[in-house]
């Protein structure tokens, strides 16, 4: 039996982790070697030249879009973790008129597809005239359903006495938000900022319709740039796979507790 | 699903009663700390499912001054056999249906498995769940081009390995049927597998252990038990699981947009690939945004089909 689950386990974990081996390994190939039959796992002669080669090409400024996509994603992150916190304890703690609408409007908001935004966002943003710039990519998708979901399930946890004894000190509701709850919640913001920033990162779809110009581009998006300039050239494509999931794996790897914990936890109560 | 009902605007502001309980806030605050969200919530998630509706009823060009208002005509085209963009718009709704028909179901049973044989401790375990969940943090663009390589007809290490094995060495993964749908839909398993086994895993180390004991007092097998202890307790979150899996499988665009480009022809064009192209490329975006809204009705019935068809089919098997 036990024998039996870990040759399960194991035969699983070659089929996820061959192809971003074999994806590294090829862009340390030469041009000739990555499309060589049959196919080698250790590169005759490692080089970086694919590297070299595309990160300040013109048309495919990689180092340029790595940089956008960084930008892009910490500011999402940021607008994210901000706005929906303020929400989400308005609605975990707050008593007013309207929060069971407001609270409605929200959930059904997790179950829209998403194909009913693009055409009239991309509409949205022409009129506001952020197309073709990372702004499009920063604010739109930070109206985020997820994290007031997900945020307002944290705080409805805490204890209660805390804020009442910060009260009784004469701390009024922001600085009860900005000394009490924010600090206990952590874990949480850290989770949702980290989510954010993996969605915002990987989002393709709308960065390759509102981006035009090769240098506004995001790494996601230009990958398929790269693509279309160089299809066969699997050790370009493969050196700018390499670099579009360095930032997110190594984040995986040293946060995957927070990543992991936050998507178990979207459907407990769902 | 998505009702669009405009949110309540603030009561008028009742001067607060002077009380005891510090707690009492000014029934503007609540509406202070929601503003920020609102402001974002309203302009590009409530006014945007408005104005798509707005725009399907008119010749909306962005580079024209003139969008005059056309009534239906957008929706009586795409229904209409005899229009051009009759054939475009349902064979990419045909392409959307044939990927959801076959990936939602291994969608669920795969990860349900998998999460079923994670659902214990042994040495090494978090490391396999942090390992099968790994793809999922990749963006479709670099799942897309690695596997699109790994899948190449000639040189791809898929064909190379199944032709070390004995078996044909050059499938045509990538431009013919129904090859295409099998790489389209195992790319995506690959993908998002870890994903829904994480939240699967969740549900079931919250099914109370003594379920499973009195199981087993009674006699019940590990099948017996899986099905009568495990299965209706992980109703709620096969119910979630399977309605988000069946939103992102029927928007699926990156993996075709890279992998195959639609080919071979259009024939693994979807959807939304096809509003995408129709809207923001041809510009033709009121027919575009009919065709999402045509798109997402017949959605909501679908998953409102499928989880009326769970709920009984559940109840069912308890008795």
């Amino acid at each position: 039996m036990k024998a039996l689950r870990y040759s399960v386990l194991g035969l699983l974990t070659v089929l996820f982790v061959s192809p971003l081996v074999f994806m590294l390994v090829t862009s340390f190939k030469t041009r000739a070697e990555a499309v060589q039959t049959p196919p080698s796992w250790i590169p005759d002669a490692p080089t970086l030249q694919a590297y070299r080669l595309i990160l300040d090409a013109a048309e495919t400024p990689v180092f340029r879009w790595f940089g956008n996509s960084m930008i892009a994603a910490t500011l999402n992150s940021i607008l994210v973790v901000a706005t929906s916190a303020l929400a989400a304890y308005a609605l975990a703690r707050l008593e007013f008129r309207g929060r069971k609408i407001v609270m409605a409007l929200i959930i059904a908001t997790l179950f829209v597809p998403p194909v009913i935004l693009v055409i009239p966002n991309y509409e949205v943003v022409n009129q506001l005239q952020w197309l073709d710039s990372l702004i499009a990519i920063i604010v739109p998708t930070a109206a985020n359903a997820f994290g007031v979901f997900f945020l307002r399930q944290f705080f409805l946890q805490l204890p209660r006495e805390l804020e009442e004894s910060a009260f009784l000190d004469g701390a009024n509701r922001l600085q009860v938000f900005w000394k009490v709850i924010l600090p206990l919640s952590r874990p949480a913001l850290a989770t949702l900022a980290l989510l954010a920033f993996l969605t915002n990162w990987n989002d393709f779809l709308w960065p390759v319709y509102v981006l035009f110009s090769p240098e506004n581009q995001t790494l996601q998006a230009g990958l398929s740039t790269l693509q279309s300039a160089n299809s066969v050239r699997y050790d370009l494509l493969m050196a700018g796979a390499v670099i579009a999931s360095a930032p997110v794996l190594l984040l995986f790897v040293f946060a995957q507790r927070f990543v992991i914990e936050g998507v178990s936890r979207s459907g407990l109560k769902g | 699903m998505a009702t669009v009902t405009p949110v309540k605007p603030p009561e008028k502001a009742v001067p607060p009663p002077v009380s005891a309980n510090p707690m009492r806030d000014h029934p503007l605050t609540a509406w202070l700390f929601l503003a920020p969200y609102l402001v974002l919530f309203g302009g590009f998630v409530l006014l945007p499912i408005g104005l798509g509706l707005w725009m399907s009823l008119h010749s909306w060009d962005p580079r024209l001054p003139a969008k005059p208002f056309i009534g239906l005509e957008n929706y009586a085209d795409l229904i209409d056999p005899g229009s051009v963009s009759f054939d475009p718009f349902w064979n990419s709704m045909q392409a959307t249906g044939i990927f959801t028909l076959f990936s939602v179901p291994l969608l669920i049973v795969v990860p349900l498995a998998v999460a079923v044989v994670m659902n214990e401790r042994f040495p090494g375990r978090n490391l396999f769940r942090a390992v099968y969940f790994a793809p999922y943090v990749l963006g479709v663009a670099v799942v897309g081009v690695v596997w699109r390589f790994l899948l190449d007809a000639n040189i791809g290490l898929v064909n190379h390995y199944l032709g070390v094995i004995g078996l044909s060495g050059n499938i045509p993964w990538l431009s013919s049927l129904p090859e295409a749908w099998v790489a389209l839909v195992g790319v995506t398993v690959w993908w998002t597998l870890g994903f829904n086994a994480v939240i699967f895993l969740a549900g079931l180390q919250d099914i109370p252990r003594e379920q499973y004991e009195a199981a087993e007092l009674d006699g019940a097998s590990t099948w017996q038990s899986f099905r009568n202890v495990t299965l209706p307790n992980l109703r709620p979150v096969t119910a979630f699981v399977l309605m988000i899996t069946i939103i992102a499988s029927a928007n699926m665009f990156g993996q075709s947009f890279i992998m195959t480009n639609g080919a071979p022809g259009t024939e693994t064009r979807t959807a939304i690939f096809e509003i995408a192209n129709t809207g923001l490329r041809e510009f033709a975006m009121g027919e575009a945004a009919a065709a999402s809204w045509i798109l997402t009705v017949l959605l909501i019935i679908a998953s409102l089909g499928v989880f009326w068809f769970f709920r009984e089919k559940e109840e069912g098997g308890r008795s």
